[in-house]
């Protein structure tokens, strides 16, 4: 089937339809809840919707790169990556409590989003290059490679992206194959570490937010109020929901930050289990659109990368769905392609087009 | 890319290894999302039905909506008490920076004093957060305007309407309907205790007095409530439901307020009390207790310099002569005694006593004057009455003895509360011997009983208690209460509130009542009687007794003169009548302090007030004749009140 694909306008132009139509779906949702969740304000639209925008030109552009120049730039784009990360814990730009930001003058720039995109770049290359699966040797490097930004990116901190930007990382050494046995070992000493990470790097605020995760009502007004509020939105969805426009918890201002972490509320609240399905369905479509596209890279370097990025998608959908509906403790992991902010929905759609990349350019490698 | 070490690789083996990790992360996927899915499916089905209510908890306030309060109206529906509009500029405390400078630059804008301010301090320190407090009460309208044109610049600064009680006839009624006040602490503390708080939620004032007071569960009616929507910051956002309050019932009084402004006008500021019952059912048709005051100083919180000037007024205002003054009853009971005689067996009918202008207890040196120094001479049941002779009365309750004369004088509502419908009522005293002992420790003397025979003594007597025993009395023994409440206003006509009685009083027998009530014609009809100038030419048959009643205790041989004494030491002028006398139909009893001689200075009282009565009946018999609307009568003269005084009799 894909043979036949290889000769159609949207090979040629790099772009993988059903990607795109499931992304594009995406978007559509995001705009709908948008509209409601922002209290029909155009302004916030337009924004969106020049993000999406220009997300989508990216998205493109990312496409038309072949894999082999994302496997040549990867090692240089992730050192560029750390030295920034580095940058950012000299000099960088505090904001909402946390050093994540660059100021370049006209633009406010976050190191960190470059390293989602660099750390399943550089970690499959590095793997990709040997034989797999990997030799312990290789799957120790590759561990310092996923330590070292991971690392300095909680140390802003900022825990939900060294999260996403350690999973990318992980995902690609896992899909290489890396032993079973080793991967026991490894979940074994990361519970181990999980004391020493608690009493002696976690922050404050961080451990707090998973002592309200553990038990939101011991403080309803004060930390435990946002994950309260969002469960009284979801739960009062029921299985058809308010209605568009119709969810009070969203209108009346009691969930907090509902147009961005929180947005799945809105739509629970509003669109119910219905609705969810739909959605979930949706993410799903796409995930398994990403895995597939990675069983088919030409390459193991695309296998890796494009196998990763989906993945970490995926994480996205987890994490986010997860905190908000009280799984998981707050960290700060927007909804993808859904929650309103430009930063993360851009390297989204780059992750997208890279993966494109892996989709539509076999016919150069296979000459 | 290398490709001498991609030749060297197994590409099948690696992609085979490739598509195992990644059916395992499907599998790994499907199974999470599965999870994320299970637990949204358990918030929005198993759990729907707490989380919606947590949900609507979150958005619906109810809030209480306070019934508007019951009219008041009397008898002929002339409005009494009703509610005006009133706008307030009321602070919210929470809302405002500088709490001083504000308060300063209102009081300058609007031109309110100091008092103003204090008093809005000494409110804040009571009232709960985030309640507005009101600076002002009673905006006028240039204030209001004032207010408005400057609104902007007070942001937490508002102004409210409300329902205010106004009582438009001022202090002709005070006494009677009382007022209402804002609900304080104590109030507060009653209601709990009554389980009312809730009722209470959205009200600010409540009755505190008089009609206001007694009849308030009827008057305040039931509070509505609306589901509002809310924000989180609390903002009413939309109205979902309103129920409607249930208001308060209007109700009828038996006064009229033509009597009433008439009792008003005859005392005329002197102290004093003036009550008029319908002698059928006992209605109150007017109760006036003089001086009074207006009653609308307490609707909006009294200043304390004006409360302080009622509270320690000589003439004492605030309180409701009418059913709290307690006076000796003095000869105003003297029928009463007669009836006790007769029915003991003490005197008859015809039973004649030489009266030489004192009387001694056998074998003591002690005398009892008559207030006719030189005596009535012989003098029966009907001349001891007519006359008002004390001899003849000294006489009579030294063979009943107090005992019997205690017992017999509560069945006419002596010592006892009348059960008129209002909290401000005093019992006042008929003693007995249980009584003395109770009250000073101390045994019956017998000299305690003698004037006890002319109502004077220990005995005092609320002017309703001698309009009540009056009432009694001139319907032989049929025990009326006096009531204000006339009818209460239902949907489409009005109920009608059925009399109260109480046991009638039964005597030995049945014509002696016309005795006593032959003696009381008497004083106003006979040439020997001693109103009969004041109730001279009536076009009605009326019946009355006056009396006179001691202040202070004079020596054997002093003489009274009036002139001598300090206002406050002299006599208190007392009558009781009623009319017409076959087919009694009105009674009135008048206390009019320090005065002296009930005769010359309650008797006119009286007569005018049934020369009222009576015009006011024939306007209405008129009007009713030739259908015409009814006119109160405002012409009845004066000339009574301004007739030359007789001595003064007792």
């Amino acid at each position: 089937m894909e043979r036949h694909q290889e000769n159609t306008i949207w090979y040629k132009l790099h772009i993988d339809l059903p990607l795109l139509l499931g992304i594009l779906g995406l978007m559509c949702i995001s705009l709908i809840v948008l509209y409601s969740a922002g209290g029909q304000d155009m302004d916030l639209m337009f924004r969106q919707i020049v993000r999406l925008g220009f997300g989508l030109a990216t998205m493109i552009f990312m496409a038309q790169l072949s894999p082999n120049f994302y496997a040549r730039w990867a090692m240089p784009v992730f050192l560029v990556g750390v030295a920034l990360l580095v940058a950012v814990l000299l000099f960088g730009h505090v904001g909402k409590g946390a050093q994540r930001w660059i100021n370049l003058g006209f633009f406010m720039f976050q190191p960190s989003e470059i390293m989602k995109l660099a750390m399943p770049l550089m970690v499959a290359s590095y793997i990709g290059n040997k034989s797999l699966p990997p030799s312990l040797k290789h799957t120790f490097v590759a561990c310092a490679i996923i330590l070292t930004p991971t690392l300095l990116i909680a140390k802003q901190p900022d825990l939900g992206t060294s999260l996403l930007v350690a999973a990318s990382g992980i995902f690609a050494l896992f899909l290489a194959g890396v032993n079973w046995k080793l991967i026991g070992v490894a979940v074994a000493g990361a519970s181990a570490f999980a004391p020493v990470l608690w009493f002696f790097l976690m922050h404050n605020y961080q451990r707090q937010r998973v002592l309200t995760f553990l038990n939101p009502e011991s403080d309803p007004l004060g930390s435990g109020y946002h994950i309260i509020q969002s469960k009284i939105a979801i739960g009062s969805g029921g299985i058809f929901g308010k209605g568009w426009m119709q969810g009070t918890q969203s209108q009346l201002d009691f969930l907090p930050e509902r147009h961005t972490d929180f947005i799945f509320a809105v739509f629970s609240e509003e669109f119910g289990l219905v609705g969810i399905a739909l959605l979930l369905s949706l993410y799903i479509f796409i995930i398994c659109r990403g895995l597939f596209i990675a069983s088919q890279g030409q390459s193991a370097f695309s296998r890796l990368t494009a196998g990763a990025l989906t993945l970490t998608f995926f994480v996205y959908v987890f994490v986010n769905i997860g905190m908000v509906s009280g799984l998981l403790p707050v960290v700060g992991v927007p909804l993808p392609l859904i929650s309103y902010g430009g930063t993360s929905m851009v390297t989204l759609l780059a992750g997208f087009g890279i993966l494109m990349s892996v989709h539509t350019h076999k016919r150069l490698l296979a000459n | 890319m290398n490709q001498s070490n991609i030749a060297m690789r197994d590409h099948s083996a690696e992609s085979a290894l490739f598509v195992r990790r990644v059916v395992v992360s499907i599998v790994f996927v499907l199974a999470l999302i599965s999870v994320l899915f299970l637990n949204l499916y358990y918030l929005q089905v198993e759990s729907f039905q707490v989380y919606k209510t947590r949900s609507n908890d979150n958005r619906i306030n109810v809030l209480p909506v306070a019934p508007n309060r019951g009219l008041i109206y009397d008898r002929n529906g002339v409005l009494l008490a009703e509610n005006r509009p009133i706008f307030s500029l009321e602070i919210t405390i929470e809302k405002i920076d500088d709490l001083d400078k504000t308060v300063t630059e209102l009081a300058e804008l609007l031109g309110l004093d100091q008092d103003d301010i204090d008093n809005f301090y000494k409110q804040k320190k009571r009232q709960r957060r985030f309640k507005p407090v009101a600076l002002v009460n009673r905006l006028t309208t240039e204030q209001a305007a004032l207010f408005s044109v400057n609104q902007h610049k007070y942001h937490g600064v508002n102004i409210e309407a409300y329902l205010k009680r106004y009582y438009p006839h001022g202090d002709t009624l005070t006494h009677t309907l009382g007022y209402v006040g804002k609900i304080n602490d104590k109030d507060v503390i009653r209601l709990e205790k009554e389980g009312k708080t809730a009722t209470y939620a959205a009200t600010r004032d409540i009755g505190k007095q008089g009609v206001e007071r007694y009849y308030e569960e009827m008057l305040h009616g039931v509070p509505g409530y609306q589901e509002v929507e809310v924000n989180n910051r609390g903002k009413i956002i939309r109205v979902l439901k309103f129920v409607p309050p249930e208001p308060g019932k209007d109700i009828y009084l038996n006064i009229d307020l033509a009597m009433q402004r008439k009792a008003q006008k005859l005392l005329d500021g002197r102290r004093g009390s003036v009550v008029m019952i319908d002698a059928k059912d006992g209605g109150v048709l007017a109760m006036v207790s003089s001086p009074s005051y207006d009653p609308n100083l307490f609707v909006h919180g009294i200043s304390s310099k004006n409360y302080n000037e009622l509270l320690h007024s000589f003439s004492r205002p605030l309180i409701n002569r009418a059913t709290q003054g307690r006076y000796p009853p003095a000869s105003t009971i003297k029928m009463q005694m007669s009836l006790l005689g007769l029915n003991e067996g003490t005197i008859t009918p015809q039973t004649k006593i030489w009266d030489p202008g004192s009387w001694q207890i056998p074998n003591t040196s002690k005398r009892f004057r008559d207030w006719k120094r030189w005596g009535h001479g012989w003098v029966d049941v009907y001349h001891a009455i007519e006359q008002s002779c004390d001899t003849f009365f000294y006489d009579l309750i030294y063979q009943v003895g107090i005992d019997k004369t205690s017992a017999f004088m509560k069945q006419f509502g002596f010592g006892d509360y009348t059960g008129i419908d209002i909290a401000e009522e005093t019992t006042a005293v008929m003693p007995s011997r249980g009584w003395k002992r109770a009250r000073f420790n101390q045994p019956w003397y017998q000299g305690d009983t003698i004037s006890i025979g002319i109502g004077q003594g220990y005995w005092t007597a609320t002017p309703i208690q001698l309009a009540q025993a009056t009432a009694n009395l001139a319907r032989r023994g049929e025990v009326i209460v006096p009531r204000l409440l006339k009818s209460i206003r239902t949907g489409n006509g009005s109920f009608e509130v059925p009399p109260d009685r109480k046991a009638p009083i039964v005597l030995n027998n049945e014509s002696y009542w016309q005795v006593a009530l032959d003696g009381m014609y008497g004083v106003v009809n006979k040439k020997t009687g001693t109103a009969r100038k004041a109730f001279a030419d009536t076009e009605y048959k009326a019946a009355g007794k006056s009396g006179t009643a001691q202040v202070v205790n004079m020596k054997e041989d002093e003489v009274y003169d009036a002139d001598k004494l300090a206002e406050h030491h002299r006599d208190n002028a007392m009558f009781v009548a009623y009319a017409p006398f076959e087919n009694p139909e009105v009674v009135t009893s008048v206390v009019v302090e320090n005065a002296g001689g009930g005769s010359s200075h309650a008797a006119p009282v009286a007569r005018a007030m049934f020369d009222a009565y009576f015009a006011g009946k024939k306007a209405a018999d008129e009007a009713k004749l030739f259908n015409l609307p009814l006119v109160a009568p405002q012409s009845i003269d004066n000339a009574n009140l301004l007739a030359p005084t007789e001595a003064g009799a007792q």
